[in-house]
């Protein structure tokens, strides 16, 4: 089954800004990254699929079901993790998360159940009955992930659900995530701004900017082709290119860097034979870590 | 296809995650007239504080003990002296202004408080309408409004029923002269709500709401005054038409007549206007509602 589907779905503020431009994207269940800068339309998307704005034009459908037309029954299966701060801090999480059980359809007991076992599966324990207002960042976004979780949802979208983290929060809430998409069998899509957080933890990989689709594909699809391995030599970089090039590595020159595609294992070994066989200092070989703005630069590479 | 509980084994790259299987839920979902109910409980509750810090309560609770002081001591006076002091409906009058700031502390604990911290999203990203949200809310505060008048007015009766002298004859009479107290307090309760949440649904400051609740009942006050003193006897009598409360009053005096004023017109004179009143506080209460349900279409989306 297609778990996300959209067909030149446009969203325009105004008739100016241009948040959504003709986006196509359909999606297996499992865990999927959208990946975006700021402002490339990644919220908007999450408030389409919500049902929470219309879109000025185009299709879309979540687990099935049109948002446009019937959104509760798109949200009463769908959990929502906003990117902002959306946490009353004189209450609890606990009675907060019951609360929001109950705003879900959950009668009162199960509310309560499901609450504190979705706070447990967050990591909250006895901090839980403590008002929200003294929590730390990381304890706050546990909650609001907990909250779209309290109804056992079939699909979670979180919006940047690592803003606002240390290194050890973000790798925490990405383990999280993981573990509720492989573990819990509940689909997430996940927002983010940096492609080498959400990379790590995804299937499917949406990369989108100014609102229009960059790329959507398996994340080893995706991965085999954008890896780039940067090689810098102190001096003989000509003779190093042509070397490599006779060796069928296709090489692109990045100012003092060669670019050579990652095909496997054995690109390593083939450039440090050619550097050694040239017996050139090597400065750097090194994977390319790659952000969103590199997949534009990969494109073009390849273009090339 | 209930999931069998996945008890993985494999240690999770963090300490504070434990592995206790997933369950997935199986049981009832109850439908949008369970959730609105839901809702709206736990709106009168937050009115009286309930589910909220010891702070949250002291106010409510003050003024829900002053009013049941007043029915106490109306009713102990009157089993002295076996006579009303104040019929059902002019103890709702005499009430009005604890009840205005009752409304002024509820109506920004039940929407501001959201609006400030931001919650609205989690609310509207459920299958619960937008338009639920806000009428729950409307609901409840009518409610808690209705009860913290309503209550003491019970008081007053039951004093009444337990020292009459006529047997069930004249608790049948206490009886008929409770309930036209009861829908005039339902009155108050509805015109107040409606008003005071649609101010307080404007901003997310709950000083900014209480002030502006306030002011919305009070400014209006001098304008029934500089009519009400016009050399135009027709602008006399449609004076209290400017100002919430006047209007409840002007409704009161048509509706119940002598129940409200014994007698004693007093300075609030309608003339022959009392439909007027009553499709003014009608149009009031709708424009109110139609209004509130106007912002929360907009708002937080």
């Amino acid at each position: 089954m297609t778990l996300i589907a959209t067909q030149s779905l446009t969203k325009t503020y105004g008739g100016r800004v241009t948040a959504l431009a003709d986006l196509t994207v359909a999606v297996e269940p499992g865990i999927i990254g959208l990946v975006g800068a700021n402002g490339a339309g990644k919220s908007t998307l999450i408030k389409i699929l919500l049902g929470l704005i219309t879109p000025t034009s185009g299709q879309v459908s979540v687990l099935g079901i049109d948002p446009t037309a019937d959104p509760a029954a798109v949200r009463a299966r769908v959990g929502y993790m906003p990117e902002h701060d959306c946490l009353p801090p004189d209450l609890s999480a606990a009675e907060l998360v019951t609360h929001l059980g109950r705003m879900s359809g959950l009668p009162r007991t199960a509310a309560r159940e499901r609450a504190s076992e979705a706070l447990r599966h967050v990591g909250l324990y006895e901090e839980r009955y403590r008002p929200v207002g003294g929590y730390s960042t990381g304890m706050k976004q546990r909650v609001k992930l907990a909250q779209a979780l309290v109804h056992d949802p079939d699909l979670l979208l979180l919006d940047e659900p690592t803003n606002g983290l240390d290194p050890a929060g973000r790798d925490a809430m990405l383990a999280l995530v993981h573990r509720i998409g492989t573990e819990f069998g509940i689909s997430v899509l996940v927002c983010s701004h940096l492609l080498g957080e959400v990379e790590r933890i995804c299937d499917t990989l949406i990369a989108i900017d100014g609102g229009r689709l960059l790329r959507a594909d398996h994340i080893s699809a995706m991965t085999s082709a954008t890896d780039v391995l940067a090689v810098e030599v102190s001096e003989g970089t000509e003779e190093l290119a042509a070397r490599l090039a006779a060796l069928d590595l296709p090489v692109a020159r990045d100012g003092r860097l060669l670019l050579v595609p990652l095909a496997d294992d054995s690109t390593y070994d083939l450039i440090l034979g050619a550097v050694a066989e040239l017996n050139l200092p090597l400065h750097r070989l090194d994977q390319r870590r790659h952000r969103v703005a590199e997949l534009f630069a990969t494109r073009e590479l390849s273009h090339a | 296809m209930p999931e069998p509980s996945t008890t993985a084994t494999r240690p999770t790259p963090t300490g504070v995650i434990h592995d206790i299987g997933y369950q997935r839920y199986e049981g009832a979902r109850l439908r949008r007239r369970h959730v609105f109910g839901a809702l709206y409980l736990h709106g009168v509750r937050t009115t009286f504080g309930f589910g909220r810090s010891a702070k949250a309560k002291i106010f409510p609770w003050l003024v829900v003990g002053i009013v049941t002081l007043v029915a106490v001591a109306l009713a102990a006076v009157r089993s002295q002296i076996g006579e009303p002091v104040a019929t059902y409906a002019q103890f709702a009058d005499s009430m009005s202004w604890l009840v205005l700031f009752f409304v002024a502390v509820a109506a920004p604990e039940l929407v501001s408080r959201d609006l400030r911290s931001g919650v609205l999203p989690l609310y509207f990203s459920r299958p619960l309408p937008r338009s639920d949200y806000a009428l729950a809310k409307l609901l409840a505060l009518v409610t808690a409004l209705w009860l913290l008048l309503g209550g003491p007015q019970l008081v007053m009766f039951l004093g009444a029923a337990f020292t009459t002298k006529e047997g069930m004859r004249g608790v049948w009479n206490e009886l008929l002269d409770l309930l036209p107290g009861l829908l005039y307090a339902g009155l108050w309760a509805v015109v107040f709500a409606s008003v005071g949440l649609l101010v307080a649904s404007l901003t997310g400051k709950r000083a900014f709401a209480a002030g502006g609740v306030v002011a919305v009942f009070l400014m209006t006050t001098p304008i029934v005054g500089v009519l009400s003193i016009l050399p135009s006897h027709t602008a006399n009598e449609l004076a209290g038409i400017a100002s919430p409360s006047t209007l409840v009053q002007g409704v009161g005096i048509w509706s119940l007549g002598d129940l409200l004023v014994e007698g004693d017109p007093g300075e609030m004179m309608i003339g022959g206007f009392g439909p007027v009143y009553a499709l003014a506080a009608v149009l009031l209460v709708a424009g109110a509602t139609a209004l509130l349900l106007a912002r929360y279409r907009k708002v937080a989306s």
